[in-house]
Order: structure tokens, then C-alpha cells, then sequence
């Protein structure tokens, strides 16, 4: 070891050490007293009596998972063929095809929502006739690509060698997809699902563009409470989404992020 | 290449383009309908550059579009400079502190961006601190910086470990060593984390709407506003549209360019 250690590598993390403990830590923490105190900075249960008492939020909150589900599952659906067809060889699919899928997202987010809002407003089906019906289609159109790049990205690295034992072993194509292809490409399906699932129910965005304000998932509570400078009865709802999100983490054991999301580049 | 046709290879790859046909419809309707004069899309009326003229003399569409990238660059720079430092700092720090700062610095990837929005939106108030620029800045930061950090820590797993050791013992201070042998190694991801907090920054509307002054409108916020008011988009939105899709499109070539001479590099 150097004697001299004036300069040591270490503390080139400080100032991201106090960036993460002022902007990450410290608003998470407030989050938390916020839910439990009152406008006056007295400790209260009184916020979650609000929230639950009449069921309104609880039956937006029931609805934001279902939501949230229904898309994640409908993007997976969608997405998984096309990015196994993507990766896989002798299809004549270069780079530029994924990237092509995943353009999208470097197109303001707001501006593609309204864009697809005129699509079916242009095609006959008006959000404010159809405010379920659009605001999926919304939801679908802007995570699709959130699906096909880590599904891409894991199914690139699968072991073909192991897809063709399960052929030479006698097994079917059905049998091959469920008992081989499926489990080597679990990862890739559940970062996807992460990147689709909280976002969905916590965007007030999509809803609002796309339904034209006659739905509500979770998000819009949030963005209501803000308005209107609630931030006790907000806060609560942050927490319990924290609650739902800390969950979800622990239920995944989620797959290297750089791997899923710093894979395009 | 195969000669023989295949139809479950054609429907494959029928299905792959039909897709992206349908993902690609709502922005190619608005820029097939930015080059005519009419108020509603499916009205041709002749070809016109009409809407591009007054959307570049809309000031307060190019005030938006200056606020936007403003943001984004300031923010990226910072996001960059703070998470390099960051994850050099953390690569070599002990077990545990490492452990620590990786699970905090992912905390805001993993949480829903509305809840960081509102967590950063009370800590303004709770400090009554101003919604000014910086309060913006700061989110966005908040928003891009933990993608740096996973960005760069890769590479810095990658570098071989004696070359920092060989420059020290060669008389190289440990800030020369780093500068000149740590920071060439791991340009490539500072680099894509810097361009990936770009565009996070761009595409952002959540996080901008809780933290910035109301005066202050980027894009997002802008389309926001006039989209939640009327029933579709104003005319001249849809030459925005135009170009965003273009700038999104050089910025693709060129990464794609960039990432295709890397690769040539590797090889030799």
C-alpha cells in the first residue's frame, strides 16, 4: 500500500453520495412522515381514513393493478414473437429493425400519445366514446418497445444448442417452447414486466390524453392531490405504491438492469 | 441464404413488419398531414409547407423546443460528471459501502416516476425552496443520473486492474493515472450514458410538470396543456412532430454509425 493517500479514488463518490442521500434518501423519508402527519405536523392516522373510507380510491387502486396487468400481459403477448423472430437467425433481421421498434421512445412521450389519439379519433373510435378502449390501445402503443428490447436482448444470448437437444430428445414443438425457449428467456419476460406493470398504473398521462379525463387510475390521484397541494393525503398514496413496487422487487430479483436497459447502446 | 420459400418463415417476418407498421401509424398520419393546410387529419387539401411556417414562427412552440433541449443538455452534462465520479468512486470502495450506494442509486429506476416526482416535490415545499430552473434540473438529474452509473460500471469491470497500478508505479499521481488511463477506458460508457440521458430527459413529462416554475414549458408540458384542452392536435404540431421524428432519426444513425465502428474497432 501507498503511504501518501491525499487523493483517494474513494472520494470521487462523495459528491454522488450527497446528491443520492439529499434528492433520493431524504424525499423518500418525507414521503413516509408526510403519510403519518397531519397539516399541522401532528402525528395522525387520519390520511388513511381518508383514503380508504367511501372505497373510491380502493376501487382506483384495484383497477390501476388490473389495468396495469391487462397491459403488461397484452404487451408480452405482442412483444415476445416479434422479438424472438427478431433474434432469431436466418430471418434477415438486422439491428436497424430492433431499433426501428424502439425509435418510438426518443419521440416526446406526449406528443406520440396525442399522435395515436388522432389515429383512432381519425379511424372513428373518439376517447370520450370509447375511454377504455383508447386509453389500452394508448397504454399498449407506448410500452410495446419497454417489451420487445429486453426480450431481444435475453433471447439473443439463449443457448440454440439446448433448443435443438430438445428436438433431437423427441420433443414437440409446444413441449420445446414451454420446457426450453421459455424458461431460458424468464429474465427477459420479467424486466419486461417490470418496465411495463408500475408505470402503467402509475402514469396519469396516457389515461388522461387517451381517455379524455373519464379515467382514473392511481397516477391521476397522485397528480390531483398535487393540484390541489394535498400533500399529506398524496404522500400516502406514494407510499403505498412505494409498498407495492418494494413487492414487486423482492418477488423478481430483478435481472441486471445495465443488461436490460443500457442494452441498446 | 436460403433458397426454398418458407411460409412460416414469411409469415414471421409478416408479422415483425405489420407490427411495426401499426406502432409506426399515428406518426406517419401526422406527418402525411403536416405537408397540407387543413384543420382536420383526412381532409387533404393540396400540398403545403403552410404549418411549418407558422410552427416555426410559433415563439412559444420554439421557446418550448430551446426550454427542452436547454434542460435536457444541462441536465445530462451534470447527470454525466456526477455519475462517472460516482461510479469510479464506487468501484473501488469496500464490500459493503458499495453494496449500499448501488441500492440506493437504483432506487430511481425501480420506483414509479410519479412517486419521485412528488418525493422531490415535497422536499421543495417542505424546504420552501422556489420552483426555479434548478428545481427542474435537479429532477431530471434525479431522473438520469442512476442510468450513468450503470452505464459506466460495466466498463470499469471490464479495465484491466495492473494498468492503473503500472502508471502509479511509472510516477503517474493518482489523478494523472485516472485521467489518463481509467477515463480513455471507460469513455464508451460514459458516452452512452451521457446520450441515454439525453433522451430520458427529452421523452420526460412527469417529473418536469412537479418540478419546474409553471412559467417554464418544455415540449412535454406544452403539448400537455394544449392537448388536454381541444379534441385533437393543433395543426402546427403536426410538423413538430415532423421534426422530432427526424431529430430521433439522425440521432439513431449516427448512434447506430457509432456503434458499427466500435465493433470494426474490437476487431482489429
Amino acid at each position: 500500500m501507498r503511504k501518501n493517500k491525499i487523493f483517494s479514488r474513494k472520494t470521487l463518490a462523495v459528491p454522488y453520495a450527497v446528491f443520492l442521500i439529499l434528492f433520493v434518501v431524504i424525499p423518500l423519508f418525507l414521503i413516509v412522515a408526510y403519510a403519518f402527519t397531519d397539516e399541522n405536523g401532528m402525528l395522525t392516522l387520519s390520511n388513511f381514513s381518508t383514503f380508504f373510507s367511501g372505497g373510491h380510491n380502493i376501487n382506483t387502486l384495484m383497477f390501476s393493478i388490473f389495468i396495469g396487468m391487462l397491459n403488461t400481459a397484452i404487451c408480452l403477448l405482442l412483444g415476445y414473437p416479434a422479438a424472438f423472430f427478431l433474434a432469431k437467425k436466418g430471418m434477415g433481421f438486422g439491428k436497424a429493425t430492433v431499433l426501428l421498434f424502439v425509435m418510438p421512445m426518443w419521440i416526446n412521450f406526449v406528443l406520440r400519445t396525442a399522435a395515436t389519439r388522432d389515429l383512432l379519433f381519425w379511424m372513428g373510435i373518439s376517447g370520450g366514446e370509447h375511454p377504455y378502449l383508447a386509453t389500452m390501445i394508448g397504454m399498449v402503443y407506448n410500452y410495446l418497445p419497454f417489451v420487445i428490447l429486453p426480450l431481444y436482448t435475453t433471447m439473443t444470448k439463449m443457448d440454440i444448442s439446448l433448443i435443438e437437444a430438445s428436438y433431437d430428445l423427441g420433443a414437440n414443438k409446444v413441449q420445446t417452447f414451454f420446457k426450453t425457449i421459455l424458461p431460458m428467456t424468464m429474465p427477459g419476460v420479467v424486466s419486461a414486466s417490470t418496465m411495463v406493470f408500475m408505470p402503467t398504473m402509475s402514469s396519469y398521462v396516457i389515461s388522461d390524453v387517451m381517455g379524455e379525463r373519464k379515467i382514473s387510475l392511481i397516477g391521476n390521484s397522485i397528480q390531483l392531490y398535487f393540484d390541489q397541494g394535498l400533500w399529506h393525503i398524496g404522500s400516502l398514496v406514494a407510499l403505498i405504491m412505494l409498498v407495492i413496487i418494494a413487492f414487486g422487487s423482492l418477488c423478481t430479483d430483478s435481472a441486471p438492469e445495465e443488461e436490460v436497459r443500457g442494452g441498446l447502446w | 441464404m436460403k433458397k426454398n420459400f418458407s411460409l412460416t418463415d414469411f409469415l414471421c417476418k409478416f408479422y415483425v413488419y405489420i407490427l411495426l407498421f401499426v406502432m409506426y401509424a399515428p406518426i406517419l398520419l401526422l406527418i402525411a398531414f403536416s405537408f397540407t393546410n387543413t384543420k382536420i387529419i383526412g381532409n387533404w387539401d393540396g400540398f403545403s409547407m403552410h404549418l411549418y411556417r407558422t410552427l416555426f414562427r410559433d415563439k412559444e412552440i420554439m421557446q418550448a423546443f430551446y426550454n427542452t433541449f436547454l434542460v435536457a443538455i444541462s441536465s445530462a452534462v451534470v447527470s454525466t460528471i456526477l455519475g462517472t465520479l460516482g461510479a469510479i468512486g464506487i468501484f473501488y470502495s469496500k464490500k459493503r459501502t458499495k453494496a449500499i450506494m448501488e441500492g440506493i442509486g437504483n432506487i430511481p429506476v425501480m420506483n414509479a416516476e410519479i412517486v419521485t416526482a412528488l418525493s422531490l416535490t415535497i422536499l421543495f415545499v417542505f424546504f420552501g425552496v422556489q420552483f426555479n430552473f434548478i428545481t427542474l434540473l435537479v429532477g431530471h438529474v434525479v431522473l438520469t443520473i442512476p442510468f450513468v452509473v450503470l452505464s459506466v460500471r460495466p466498463k470499469l469491470m471490464q479495465m484491466d486492474p495492473n494498468i492503473y497500478e503500472a502508471a502509479l508505479d511509472l510516477g503517474a499521481t493518482p489523478a494523472k493515472a485516472l485521467r489518463s488511463i481509467v477515463l480513455p477506458e471507460i469513455m464508451p460508457g460514459v458516452f452512452s450514458g451521457f446520450i441515454l440521458s439525453v433522451t430520458l430527459s427529452l421523452d420526460d413529462y412527469i417529473i418536469t410538470a412537479f418540478t419546474r416554475d409553471t412559467a417554464f414549458q418544455t415540449l412535454s408540458t406544452y403539448v400537455y396543456g394544449v392537448t388536454s384542452k381541444k379534441g385533437t392536435l393543433p395543426p402546427s404540431l403536426r410538423a413538430l412532430t415532423t421534426v422530432i421524428t427526424l431529430i430521433a432519426l439522425v440521432i439513431l444513425i449516427i448512434v447506430n454509425v457509432n456503434s458499427k465502428e466500435k465493433k470494426s474497432d474490437e476487431k482489429i
